[in-house]
């Protein structure tokens, strides 16, 4: 009796074979292997143009074999447009943190979701400033100690935690929205097909797909990765609730 | 050819047009709205893209993105928007991305007004955003370099891989005169574009396109490597008119606007018998630094005219190295403050006697 082997699991050929630079217990290596899975299983590698925001995401070009661009802080949205209206048959993706996208950068991440550009957005949500330091962020929930809220966030002067994802959904131009996370496997699995569903929303449909990806920073958050993943469930899900919040065709059909 | 009777602003989206750009992003501003209204209407029929943005930080990077893939692509606005430009255009130059930017500058600071004024002289050759970089600076002073100079800010930005300003004013952007427009010939020794992202498309090297090195040396040798095109430029790029400088006791310098009403105010002075040529630069940066040099031999003084308190004056300063006295006449910009043919020769009899 011969023994077949069966390849089952193997690195996706639009992720590079490096390390990364990630702290351990980060989730941006999870999220990351996420869109490089999507963009395999849409065979877009070869046309795909990443764009890069500022923060631990800015070396996407080191981890993803596929060409990218940086985009000043907060302007991958408005970077993603212009490259998109060149490349209209390129998949186009932006990856951004929350800093980037929901503090500097809300006005091109909401210009672009309301014309409706043919672009996917990965919206990385671990609560703080990761790069900088671990400062507060527009998603640092009520009472969270950051190095800039060392007694804990107070919505009376610092305002509340912004829920993109049900902001962006109710704009005309989103084709798809949703927040997921990574803190288990079977949130991973439900993370990837969303990863996949937006890609597939932009190369199918032209539409304009957003997924918000709860993580963790355990360095910022003074964790063990062990804790800094219980967190997500025990404090972040509360607040940021999992879910697609938006889910229509380019023209308004549903799906 | 036939001959046009149209606006600055007009003929600067005709010659980005017909240099083949074509894709703007923009964000209406006064004095600068018949560009984006001009080429909205005339885009579409050629297939191109416009798109009006929801901020000029927002058109300026989206000119990033469309440089980054290899195609001609511009922004105009007026200062207070070209002011929330310059992080863009410091990511662009840092990226080394061509790409245009129109400013049609308007009286400041702050809100200002909507007058003529040359105030932003420093903010786009001495480069405006952050980090120590140079783009290329071009001054028209007539609807007709409007349209050539646009043109010419595309080749010179297509060959040094780097963004180039159009600085016109307020007088040049709503001035209607006569315009030739001609056929764009694109210069047979432009580069090609390899850098230029595509998606890999069966490449095995990565396109990047970015202004970040953190290695060690990296940035450094990054940044020489920009300042030795600089020196290109200054060696090979220079353009600048003069009237009459071989004979001339004092030369009156102005760029753009200024430098129609001195041509004027010199003609006035030549025909009071007083010997007066003109340094008139097209490229403010490169700085025409050696016409400057070579005047300073001769003439036995300079005066500079500008539409702000005092800004190119002292880059001629610095040219002469104080070889000759260069005096300045000139006045904040607002209602009322654009100075005279006559105001102008008042003061060439000043410094001639």
């Amino acid at each position: 009796m011969t023994t077949v082997l069966k390849n089952v699991f193997d690195r996706p050929v639009s992720l590079k074979d490096v390390s990364t630079h990630f702290c351990p217990g980060c989730q941006h290596g999870t999220a990351h292997r996420l869109c490089a899975e999507a963009m395999d299983s849409l065979g877009v590698q070869q046309r795909a143009i990443g764009v890069a925001s500022v923060g631990c995401s800015v070396f996407l070009y080191g981890y993803f074999d596929i060409d990218v661009v940086e985009a000043p802080h907060g302007r991958a949205p408005a970077v993603a447009t212009g490259v998109k209206r060149v490349r209209k048959d390129d998949f186009v993706f932006t990856y951004q943190g929350d800093g980037d996208l929901a503090a500097i950068g809300t006005s091109e991440i909401i210009h672009a979701a309301n014309r409706g550009e043919a672009i996917s957005v990965i919206f990385v949500n671990n609560t703080t400033y990761g790069m900088t330091g671990g400062q507060m962020a527009p998603t640092t929930l009520p009472q969270q100690q950051t190095s800039t809220s060392p007694t804990g966030r107070n919505v009376a002067s610092d305002g509340y935690p912004i829920r993109m994802a049900e902001l962006l959904s109710g704009l005309e131009g989103v084709s798809y929205s949703c927040r997921v996370a990574v803190n288990n496997p079977k949130n991973i699995m439900a993370a990837g097909k969303a990863i996949e569903k937006a890609f597939r929303c932009q190369v199918e449909q032209g539409g304009f797909g957003f997924v918000e990806v709860l993580t963790t920073c355990p360095t910022n958050w003074g964790m063990n990765p062990l804790k800094a993943n219980n967190r997500v469930a025990e404090e972040m899900i509360p607040y940021f609730p999992l879910g697609v919040f938006k889910d229509i065709a380019p023209m308004g059909q549903e799906v | 050819m036939k001959r046009l009777f149209v606006k600055g602003n007009e003929a600067v989206a005709m010659g980005a047009l017909e240099a083949g750009c074509r894709y703007y992003f923009g964000y209406p501003i006064t004095p600068q709205s018949d560009i984006p209204e001009y080429i909205s209407r005339e885009m579409p029929k050629l297939g191109g893209t416009f798109i009006q943005a929801e901020s000029e930080i927002a058109s300026i990077n989206m000119l990033l993105g469309a440089s980054a893939c290899g195609v001609r692509a511009m922004t105009s606005s007026s200062s207070p928007g070209i002011s929330l430009k310059q992080e863009g255009i410091s990511y662009m130059a840092g990226s080394e991305l061509p790409g245009l930017i129109v400013n049609i500058c308007r009286s400041g600071p702050g809100l200002g007004g909507i007058d003529a004024s040359q105030a932003d002289y420093f903010q786009s050759v001495k480069g405006g955003g952050h980090g120590g970089y140079h783009i290329i600076v071009l001054a028209p002073h007539t609807v007709q370099e409007m349209y050539d100079l646009t043109m010419l800010a595309f080749d010179l930005a297509d060959r040094y891989r780097m963004p180039a300003m159009l600085l016109g004013d307020a007088v040049v952007g709503q001035i209607k005169e006569a315009l030739v427009p001609h056929p764009y010939q694109q210069p047979s020794d432009l580069p090609t574009k390899e850098w230029a992202v595509s998606g890999k498309q069966g490449r095995s090297d990565q396109r990047i396109v970015k202004s970040l090195f953190l290695g060690d040396g990296e940035l450094e040798a990054h940044n020489w490597r920009l300042h030795a095109k600089y020196k290109q430029l200054q060696d090979n790029e220079v353009r600048c008119e003069t009237e009459h400088v071989d004979d001339a006791d004092l030369v009156v310098t102005a760029f753009g606007s200024a430098a129609r009403i001195v041509k004027t105010a010199a003609r006035m002075a030549r025909e009071e018998g007083l010997k007066v040529g003109v340094i008139r630069p097209i490229t403010l940066f490169p700085f025409p630094i050696a016409t400057y040099q070579q005047a300073a031999q001769t003439v036995k003084k300079m005066l500079c005219v500008e539409l702000n308190a005092g800004q190119m004056v002292e880059d001629v300063r610095l040219a002469v190295n104080g070889k000759v006295d260069v005096a300045f006449y000139g006045r904040p910009p607002g209602a009322g403050s654009l100075p005279t043919p006559e105001e102008i020769l008042v003061q060439i009899k000043k410094h001639c006697g």
